[in-house]
């Protein structure tokens, strides 16, 4: 990839004049067409839009509706966990049908993580699943001391340097983790999830 | 080996038939009749009966025999989080809600299972909250509101799915965890949400087949009456939510219900008094307009809720005879209102926990003026008592007409300090829309003094005729606790983070009987009879903001650890 604005939509969108405009809310009547299929066909029928995020995929930031731009790793602040969802560069859609794609980027000191967590990191940037594993709130505030992530509706708290561990709360099981590796200066998946996420709701 | 399967091949053969024998014979349809006029031996709504008493004139378990209560049968439901739904009786079915909005069909008498219904919920549902209040019944079905805004009709003889009905849209995390109230053909409802942005309703389907009938927003449009209590397009999110079962007069045909706080939490965002949050409506059951409300306090900055119902009472009160509507605040006062066909009179309030917000009542129109300088708003943060959960959360009063008097079930002496507020954030479906960081919230919990008190939760019992203070009954902790009331002269509660449950003097507040309980016991007791014997029934089952705040004070100091499951106990008297 080139540096520069990173537009991820293709040729078409390049532009910023009112053809390419409607170009793009076509796409998205396109998208959402696509999505209404997929509600029809039942779970088998996953679309692009609702797969989970695959190896290859690009990640876009989380209100991306678009015109989307690739996260580059040195985008992820410290301390200011970013949202995003998986972009699939051959469909050209971002995966954000399923709000179990949702993604959350944390950057962190390389010398502070442990093998696994280094293996999965890119750039000194970690990736999890943003979704508490005890009922589905994000779990995106940054706890500075404990070096986690803190659910927004039950407080409990993942340490992102242990794999998105559980260190307090009601959450049953870690984070899952979304491996992550460079392209270039930009973010792109690795692996899948390293376990299924989502909330213990049934 | 293949003895062993063979004994559970016929175990399993067996099953539905043991299922049909444990089942009591008939179920026994419940009529308009039957609820304004409950029988003694049967449980049959939220607070047993329309007025939201939680009393059961049952008897024969009394202050002279209470002591030798002992368990009848439990039932664990397999289920974590709050567990905080009454078990309902109906002439021996026995139906209890767990968190997810299952619902579970017991024998009364022997604790057999006889169904078990379970929501398929969709994977990506938030839950902010979980735990769910009960069931109503009425007819031969029985309804559950859940977690994912739909108001289910479940066959009460076999549990099976006759009508479900979308109220609400889970993706905005609306959510329904109350108890529906069923009058007249009707089932009514409401929405939880009001720390997401939802614009409070209260809605009637049809019993039968599930039309909605009416749906009355809690926050007045602009041009409706009180419409101008809201800035620009700020009621569009105003909260008001409802999440407590609403309390109803056959008299009048009107259904009296608690509004929660305004959305989002910074109030200088939303000057006025943002009518009807922190409020009572009174609703008439067949049109569902609005015919009379009272207001708490206006434009809340304290995440004080009034969720809780009126209870309808007819006493003497100042030494008239009143139809009143008693309500014991969140915001730490006692109110005495007046129900009239077209209005709610102001009579008295007090404070029943220490408040430091509010500096006076106004003795005609009960409308109280504030100390502003506890409010805390996007300018300054602030320490203010009560709590963020108040004097008293949801955890429902009681009213015993054999002895006269109102207990409720309190926290005092704890207050809140909260940060600076947020500056304004647009509203964004799926998200809190409550304007301070997180950590603010939970970590805003504060005794009243650097000591810290020496006690905390309160059951008092209030002399409503006099005004006085009768007894009061200390915990060393806080306390989330329903209360049943009984013909005996007893109170039941638990609440406590010492996993016990509790039976006290209805008269003199002893403790006459205890024993604990496999978790923490926030779920509301019930009395119902089956075969001439009188039982107590209550779920044990710790989570949600129990749990929570008990997470506050463990950052006071104050640790402790309350295991999670839930169990349904049902106690009798030992020979």
């Amino acid at each position: 990839m080139t540096e520069g604005p990173n537009t991820l939509s293709g040729c078409s969108c390049g532009g910023s004049d009112a053809t390419d405009a409607q170009l793009r809310r076509r796409e998205v009547i396109r998208i959402a067409a696509a999505a209404g299929a997929a509600v029809a066909l039942g779970p088998l029928g996953a679309t692009a839009a609702s797969a989970r995020p695959a190896a290859g995929d690009l990640l876009v930031p989380d209100e991306t509706e678009s015109n989307p731009v690739a996260i580059k790793a040195a985008d992820v602040q410290p301390g200011k966990p970013m949202l995003a969802y998986p972009f699939d560069p051959s469909s050209k859609q971002i995966r954000n049908d399923s709000k179990l794609n949702k993604i959350v980027l944390v950057r962190v000191a390389e010398a502070d993580l442990d093998a696994d967590s280094k293996a999965r990191a890119a750039g000194g940037v970690l990736g999890f699943s943003v979704v508490c594993t005890h009922q589905a709130c994000d779990a995106k505030t940054w706890n500075a001391a404990d070096k986690a992530l803190v659910c927004f509706c039950h407080a409990s708290k993942f340490l992102v340097l242990e794999g998105g561990r559980v260190l307090s709360g009601p959450a049953p099981r870690a984070l899952p983790m979304l491996p992550l590796k460079l392209q270039g200066d930009q973010l792109v998946v690795a692996a899948p999830f390293t376990t299924p996420p989502g909330g213990a709701t049934s | 080996m293949s003895r062993v399967l063979k004994t559970l091949r016929v175990a399993a053969l067996w099953s539905p038939i043991a299922a049909a024998i444990a089942a009591p014979a008939t179920y026994s349809p419940v009529t308009d009749a039957r609820l304004q006029k409950p029988e003694p031996g049967n449980w049959l709504m939220y607070r047993g009966n329309y007025n939201g008493w939680g009393y059961s004139p049952l008897d024969k378990i009394n202050a002279g025999n209470v002591g030798k209560l002992q368990l009848a049968w439990s039932f664990s439901t397999g289920q974590v989080d709050g567990h905080q739904s009454p078990p309902i009786v109906n002439n021996g079915y026995m139906f209890v809600t767990t968190p997810g909005a299952q619902v579970i069909a017991i024998d009364a008498k022997t604790g057999q299972q006889i169904w078990r219904y379970k929501k398929e919920l969709p994977a990506e549902l938030i839950q902010v909250h979980p735990t769910n209040r009960g069931v109503a019944l009425y007819g031969d079905k029985v309804y559950v509101a859940t977690v994912d805004a739909s108001l289910v009709a479940l066959d009460a003889k076999t549990g099976k799915m006759i009508w479900t009905k979308q109220v609400g849209d889970w993706k905005a995390i609306q959510y329904m965890t109350l108890a529906p109230l069923a009058v007249k053909g009707k089932i009514i409802v409401g929405s939880s949400g009001g720390e997401t942005g939802v614009r409070g309703f209260i809605a009637a389907f049809d019993a039968e087949t599930g039309n909605e009938a009416w749906r009355t927003f809690t926050i007045p449009a602009p041009t409706d009456p009180g419409g101008d209590t809201w800035p620009g397009e700020t009621y569009k999110n105003g909260g008001g939510s409802i999440w407590i079962t609403g309390t109803y007069d056959p008299e009048t045909n009107l259904t009296y219900w608690g509004t929660g706080n305004p959305a989002p939490w910074q109030s200088d965002l939303r000057k006025g008094d943002n009518l009807y949050t922190s409020s009572t409506v009174a609703l008439d059951v067949d049109t569902g307009k609005i015919k009379s409300h009272h207001q708490y306090h206006w434009n809340d900055a304290w995440d004080w809720d009034e969720v809780s119902a009126p209870v309808l009472i007819d006493t003497e009160i100042k030494g008239k005879k009143t139809k009143a509507a008693v309500h014991a605040g969140r915001n730490g006062y006692l109110w005495l209102l007046e129900r009239t066909p077209d209005k709610l009179n102001f009579i008295d309030a007090w404070n029943y926990v220490l408040n430091d917000v509010i500096t006076g009542v106004d003795k005609k129109t009960g409308r109280v003026s504030y100390d502003e300088s506890k409010r805390p708003t996007t300018a300054k943060g602030a320490k203010f008592c009560p709590s963020l959960w108040g004097g008293k959360d949801w955890p429902p009063e009681a009213y015993n007409p054999q002895t006269g008097l109102f207990y409720i079930p309190a926290n005092n002496n704890l207050c809140a300090e909260m940060p600076k507020a947020d500056p304004a954030t647009p509203y964004k479906k799926g998200e809190l829309y409550i304007g301070y960081p997180l950590d603010g919230v939970l970590g805003s919990l504060r005794f009243k003094d650097q000591a810290g008190p020496q006690t905390i939760g309160e059951l008092q019992a209030w002399d409503l005729k006099t005004g006085k203070q009768v007894w009061t009954h200390k915990f060393p902790t806080v306390i989330w606790a329903p209360l049943l009331t009984t013909g005996g002269k007893l109170v039941f509660t638990g609440g406590a983070n010492d996993r016990m449950f509790r039976a006290f003097d209805a008269t003199s507040g002893k403790v006459l009987w205890e024993t604990p309980t496999p978790s923490g016991v926030t779920g509301v007791p019930t009395s119902f009879e089956v075969d001439g014997e009188q039982f107590i029934a209550v779920q044990s089952g710790w989570g949600v903001d129990a749990e929570r705040m008990q997470a506050g004070m463990d950052a006071l100091g104050r640790k402790t650890f309350v295991p999670q499951g839930g169990t349904v106990m049902v106690y009798k008297l030992g020979k």
